[in-house]
C-alpha cells in the first residue's frame, strides 16, 4: 500500500514541470444549442502544450459536449475554437487538418469490428497520413507494446475484454502521432477490474508529455495526473482549479455538493 | 465464514444433452407439442415423397426424340431434352451456339474466381469481371465486330437470357442502390430529396408496368432516329426498378450501425468517402446481405417478365413448348423442370449468401 502511494507521488512529481507555455488549444466565448437547449454556456478555456486537464460535473452539464467540439464531432453556433494555431471554420479541409492533430477516445470504444486490431491501428495513418502499410504496422506494434497487448494484433475487438479493447483505441489514436489526446468517460463502460489497466495506460502517456482532456469521475486519476480539474455545471464551467486546492478546498457550493455526491462512499 | 480454495475440476455436459440423442431431444422432441409436429412431418413424408419419386424417377421416360417416346406412367423428361437447345439458346442460330457456350464458360470461370476465397488475386478477378468479362461477353454475343455475324437480341432466350439480364440487373442494380441509400441520408437536401423521389417513384410501380413503359412509351420520348435496343431498355429499367429497392436494403442497413462508428471514423479524419468505403459499407453490407440476396433472388425470377415485352427467358421458352401440338399435356414437366432450374440458381445463391455471412462475423455481437 506505502509503495503505491509513494509510486503515485513519484509520478506526480515527475509530471508537474512538464506543462509549456505554447497554446495548445483555445476555447473563446463558445456557446452551443440542441434546438433551444442552451448545452453550452460562454465557455472559455486555454490549454497549453504538455497539459492535462481533467473535466467533472454531473451528467448533461456539457462536457462531452465541450470536448466534442474541439474535433467538430459537434459544431459550436458562438464563439471562437483554435486547435493548434488553426481555427475551427466550417471548412472540411480546416476540420480535417485539425482531426488528424487531435487523438479522441471513446466511453464505448468504438473500435472499428470488421478490421483486426493491427488493422485498427493502420487504417488512418494509410489513408489519412498516406504512409507506407509497412511502417504503419511498425508504428501500430510499437503502440500496441506500449499498451501491453503486442500479442492480441491480428486478433478482431469482438474476440477482447472491454479494458483491451479501450487499450486499443488509445493506441489507435496514438498511431496517428496526435497532439492532443481528448478522452471522453474512458472507463465509464468498464468492469471494474479493467479500469486500472486502462488508466495506467493513460498516466504513462501523460508522464510522456502528452497534452490531455479526460472527462472523467475517475478523481484518483484526477489527483495523479492532472495540471488543472475544471467543474462543469449546467453548461458553464464553475470552477477551475489545481487538483490540490480543487478536492481539499472547494470554493463553490456546486463543485462542494458534487464532490461530496461522488466521495462519499 | 467460508473459504473455498478447492478448484472443481470441470466434467463433460450429460450425456442426454450431448450427441445424436442430445440433438434429438434438442431439436426434434424438446416439448410433447414439438413431438406430436416431428411425428406428423414423418408422416406426411412417408406419404408424399414415394408417389412424387416414382412420378419423377422411376416411372419416368429419359430418352427419345418425340412424344411417342413416352410410353410410361411418370414424367415425360423426354420434352427437356427435345427443346434443351432452345432452352439454353432461345432462337439463337444453330451455327453460333458455339460463342453462347464460350460466354457460359467464361462465367462460370470469372464467377467462381470472383466468389471463391480461395481463388488467387481476386480484386484482379473483380476488375475483370466488371470491364473484361462484359465487354467481351458483349462482342461474342451480340456480334458485328471481328468478323462475328451480328445475332440481334431479339434471338436471344432461354438459360442465357435469364442470366445476362440478371448478371447485369445485380451489377448495376448494387452500387446505384448504395449511392442513393447514401444520398437519401445526405445532409444535402437537394441530393436527399432526389434520392428520395427516385426511390419512391421507381419502388411504387411495378416491374411489368416498368418494362412496358420502356418498351412502348420510351421510344416516343427519345428524339429521332436513336434507337435503344429493346433488351438495353429492358436492362435499364430492370437495373433501375431494382436499385431502388436495394437502396432501401442499404438504409436499413446504414441505420443499424451505431453512431460511435461514423464518429470514430470522424475523429480519425477520414474524409466521408474514405469513412464510407473503409469503415461503414463493409460493415453494412455485411449486415444487410440477407436482405441484399433476398432482392438478388427476386431479381432473378422478376427477369421472367420481359415475357411481356417480346422476350423469351427460361420461363417463356418453356411456355412456348407446352402449346406445341406434338407435345399435348406437357404443362406438368415443363414447369416442375424450369421451377427446379430457377430453384437451383435461387437456392445456389442463398447457400453461398449464409456461408459468406459465416466467413466475415468476426465475433462482434452489437
Amino acid at each position: 500500500m506505502h509503495a503505491e502511494v509513494e509510486e503515485k507521488e513519484k509520478q506526480s512529481v515527475s509530471l508537474k514541470h512538464m506543462a509549456g507555455t505554447e497554446t495548445m488549444i483555445e476555447l473563446r466565448g463558445v456557446n452551443k444549442w440542441y434546438g433551444d437547449f442552451h448545452v453550452l454556456k460562454d465557455i472559455n478555456l486555454t490549454v497549453r502544450k504538455g497539459e492535462r486537464i481533467v473535466v467533472c460535473g454531473p451528467s448533461g452539464s456539457g462536457k462531452s459536449t465541450m470536448i466534442r467540439c474541439i474535433n467538430r464531432l459537434e459544431e459550436h453556433q458562438e464563439g471562437i475554437i483554435d486547435v493548434n494555431g488553426v481555427t475551427l471554420t466550417n471548412d472540411l479541409k480546416n476540420i480535417e487538418h485539425i482531426r488528424k492533430d487531435v487523438g479522441m477516445v471513446f466511453q464505448h470504444f468504438n473500435l472499428f469490428p470488421h478490421l483486426t486490431v493491427l488493422e485498427n491501428c493502420t487504417l488512418a495513418p494509410i489513408w489519412v497520413r498516406k504512409m507506407p502499410r509497412k511502417e504503419t504496422e511498425e508504428i501500430a506494434m510499437k503502440y500496441l507494446e506500449r499498451v501491453k497487448i503486442p500479442d492480441q494484433a491480428n486478433k478482431y475487438p469482438g474476440q477482447l475484454s472491454g479494458g483491451q479493447q479501450q487499450r486499443v483505441a488509445i493506441a489507435r489514436s496514438l498511431c496517428m502521432n496526435p497532439e492532443v489526446m481528448l478522452f471522453d468517460e474512458p472507463t465509464s463502460a468498464l468492469d471494474p477490474e479493467m479500469i486500472k489497466e486502462v488508466l495506467d495506460v493513460m498516466i504513462e502517456l501523460a508522464q510522456e508529455g502528452m497534452t490531455m482532456i479526460c472527462v472523467t469521475h475517475e478523481m484518483g486519476f484526477a489527483r495523479t495526473v492532472a495540471n488543472r480539474v475544471i467543474f462543469m455545471d449546467g453548461g458553464q464551467i464553475i470552477e477551475e482549479n489545481a487538483p490540490e486546492p480543487f478536492f481539499n478546498s472547494p470554493q463553490s457550493e456546486r463543485t462542494q455538493l458534487f464532490l461530496s455526491q461522488i466521495l462519499s462512499h | 465464514m467460508i473459504v473455498n480454495d478447492k478448484n472443481i475440476p470441470s466434467r463433460p455436459a450429460p450425456a442426454s444433452t450431448r450427441g445424436i440423442a442430445g440433438w434429438l431431444r434438442e431439436n426434434l422432441f424438446s416439448t410433447p407439442g414439438n413431438s406430436v409436429l416431428t411425428f406428423m412431418g414423418l408422416a406426411f413424408l412417408v406419404w408424399a415423397i414415394p408417389p412424387i419419386f416414382q412420378w419423377a424417377v422411376l416411372q419416368a421416360d429419359f430418352i427419345g426424340v418425340n412424344k411417342e417416346a413416352c410410353t410410361s406412367e411418370g414424367a415425360c423428361w423426354v420434352f427437356v431434352s427435345a427443346r434443351f437447345q432452345q432452352f439454353m439458346y432461345g432462337f439463337y442460330p444453330d451455327t453460333e451456339l458455339w460463342r453462347v457456350n464460350i460466354f457460359f464458360a467464361q462465367m462460370t470461370a470469372v464467377l467462381v474466381w470472383v466468389l471463391w476465397d480461395k481463388m488467387p488475386r481476386r480484386t484482379w478477378g473483380g476488375v475483370w469481371f466488371l470491364t473484361g468479362f462484359p465487354l467481351t461477353s458483349f462482342i461474342l454475343l451480340h456480334g458485328g465486330f471481328l468478323g462475328l455475324e451480328t445475332v440481334e437480341t431479339h434471338k436471344w432466350g432461354g438459360l442465357m437470357l435469364t442470366l445476362v439480364l440478371s448478371l447485369v440487373g445485380m451489377v448495376i442494380a448494387l452500387p446505384i442502390g448504395i449511392l442513393l441509400a447514401l444520398g437519401r441520408r445526405s445532409d444535402m437536401p437537394a441530393v436527399s430529396s432526389f434520392c428520395t423521389v427516385f426511390i419512391e417513384i421507381w419502388r411504387g410501380v411495378p416491374l411489368i408496368t416498368i418494362l412496358f413503359m420502356a418498351s412502348v412509351m420510351l421510344p416516343l420520348f427519345i428524339p429521332g432516329d436513336i434507337e435503344l435496343d429493346k433488351l438495353a431498355r429492358a436492362m435499364i429499367g430492370i437495373s433501375l426498378f431494382e436499385a431502388a429497392l436495394i437502396a432501401e436494403v442499404i438504409r436499413g442497413g446504414l441505420q443499424a450501425m451505431p453512431k460511435g462508428q461514423y464518429e470514430a471514423a470522424d475523429a480519425m479524419g477520414l474524409s466521408y468517402w474514405q469513412g464510407m468505403r473503409l469503415i461503414i459499407m463493409p460493415q453494412v453490407l455485411k449486415i444487410s446481405i440477407p436482405g441484399i440476396v433476398n432482392t438478388f433472388v427476386q431479381l432473378f425470377k422478376d427477369t421472367s417478365l420481359v415475357l411481356i415485352i417480346g422476350l423469351f427467358d427460361l420461363l417463356a421458352v418453356m411456355q412456348a413448348g407446352i402449346t406445341d401440338v406434338n407435345w399435348p399435356n406437357i404443362s406438368i414437366e415443363a414447369f416442375v423442370f424450369t421451377g427446379f432450374v430457377f430453384w437451383a440458381f435461387c437456392f445456389g445463391m442463398s447457400r453461398y449468401s449464409v456461408a459468406l455471412e459465416r466467413k466475415l462475423d468476426t465475433g462482434h455481437k452489437s
